[in-house]
């Protein structure tokens, strides 16, 4: 009996795995995307059709409902699988946790995020986004989104133990997202005016690196707290 | 003499002490797991038994005291113990949204296994057939089945099993005892807990730590 998989094969594998769930479980993918769009469709009807007063707020409508459809969705990110005893066979499983933290996060930006970065440009068309924007508003959600998954994903293994953890997790994760809001928003805001926006977008890469390389210690750390 | 036992010792617990909801579960427990040990855990409901299972696997932490593998802390050579370790805790692992096929073979990989045979292992826990079923849809002993299959292809040394025989038939209940007493002559030692009386695996070769129910 031949043991031991390299770190590439348990990444996909679980990878594979958490996106065979989701695709049999449909409204898990929807449910974030619905949010997403619906709050920015309501916005429009709610302060007025005025393209001046909306293009002025399109950065900050978009990226606040993306912020909070990747909040709503977070919340499944090891739920079900606590509940079912998997994630206790992961943490015992030989593979480092660090690998298998990073592949469950990954599904669930593939999921969420990619999702909501595919339908922004339609929503941003909606709300009248200044058409120098565009680029950047892309750009932002594409490396924003996975830092919300991963620092999300730090909050989620702390109170996944919790019968109620929806408020806490709301509380705790907020202020460490509130960085990749205002540096997306001033990087669209920028763009707008034909600034250079370059210096937001790098701080916003920073923040992705240093979460991928940190975040999954965190997590797995929390993981550990939560269900002992 | 001295020399041999001790090598053969899997696993030691040292003076644990389990505290939940303000109650003592058990102190200063100390016991020795030998290779070709089948010990059984009982005690009343609520003594600790899964709570000391737990710790043993290096899920809980003790509130003292504690467990080594191999004469190393298991916190400490976590890596080296999770290889020889298979933990079936009474939530089975299995995902309702997968078929008993992709469970088992995802339950293998993430263990390490490459080469195996899912069907062949689904039949030896008869569940033939049932292959391409959804989880979800099998019944709660073949639910606990799609989890046991994994005993069926392991070299882990450790089994530690938490009630192993819930909603498991007559037949299925034989078919496990064999399987532990087969891998207790192989080398490794099984820890379990059941209120169910065990039919082949008789009480010379069973070995049983009692937990009591305190009130304290």
């Amino acid at each position: 009996m031949k043991r031991g998989i390299s770190y590439t094969k348990a990444f996909t594998t679980l990878l594979q795995r958490d996106l065979r769930i989701a695709i049999r479980h449909r409204g898990d993918i929807f449910n974030p995307l619905l949010f997403f769009i619906l709050v920015v469709t309501l916005f429009p009807l709610g302060i007025g059709p005025e393209p001046q007063v909306l293009t002025r707020v399109a950065p900050g409508i978009i990226w606040v409902a993306a912020l909070l459809a990747s909040m709503l969705s977070l919340e499944r990110l090891f739920k079900a699988d606590y509940n079912d005893g998997s994630l206790e066979q992961m943490l015992l499983s030989p593979q480092p946790l660090v690998i298998l933290v990073l592949a469950k996060v990954f599904a669930h930006w593939i999921l969420t995020g990619v999702p909501l970065i595919l339908v922004a440009p339609l929503l941003a068309v909606l709300l009248h986004l200044d058409s120098n924007s565009y680029v950047a508003l892309m750009a932002t959600l594409a490396l924003g989104t996975p830092v919300l998954s991963l620092l999300g994903a730090i909050g989620v293994a702390l109170t996944v133990g919790l019968r109620k953890g929806g408020v806490l997790l709301s509380l705790l994760i907020l202020p460490l997202y509130i960085p990749v809001l205002i540096f997306a928003t001033s990087a669209i805001d920028s763009a707008s005016i034909n600034l250079p926006y370059s210096g937001q977008l790098a701080i916003i890469g920073a923040m992705l690196i240093g979460s991928l390389i940190m975040a999954p210690f965190a997590i797995g750390a929390s993981l550990r707290v939560s269900t002992n | 003499m001295t020399k041999s036992t001790q090598s053969k010792t899997l696993l030691s617990a040292n003076e644990l002490t389990c505290i939940r909801e303000e109650r003592i579960l058990f102190d200063g427990l100390s016991f020795n797991i030998n290779a070709g040990d089948i010990v059984q855990i009982e005690g009343p409901n609520g003594a600790g038994k899964t709570s000391l299972l737990r710790i043993i696997a290096g899920l809980s932490r003790p509130y003292a005291g504690e467990v080594k593998y191999a004469g190393e802390d298991i916190t400490r050579c976590r890596d080296e113990f999770n290889h020889d370790l298979l933990y079936l805790g009474h939530l089975a692992g299995v995902k309702s949204e997968l078929t008993a096929e992709e469970n088992l073979n995802f339950n293998l990989r993430i263990s390490g296994y490459d080469n195996f045979d899912t069907t062949a292992l689904l039949a030896k826990v008869n569940l033939a057939g049932f292959e391409e079923a959804l989880a979800g849809h099998l019944s709660a002993g073949q639910h606990r089945r799609t989890a046991l299959a994994r005993l069926q292809h392991s070299n882990c040394k450790i089994w530690i099993l938490d009630e192993p025989f819930t909603a498991i038939d007559k037949k299925g209940v034989e078919a496990l005892e064999q399987l532990f007493i087969l891998h207790a002559k192989s080398g490794g030692c099984v820890i379990l807990t059941t209120h169910q009386d065990m039919s082949i695996i008789s009480d010379d070769i069973l070995r049983k730590i009692t937990l009591d129910y305190r009130f304290v």
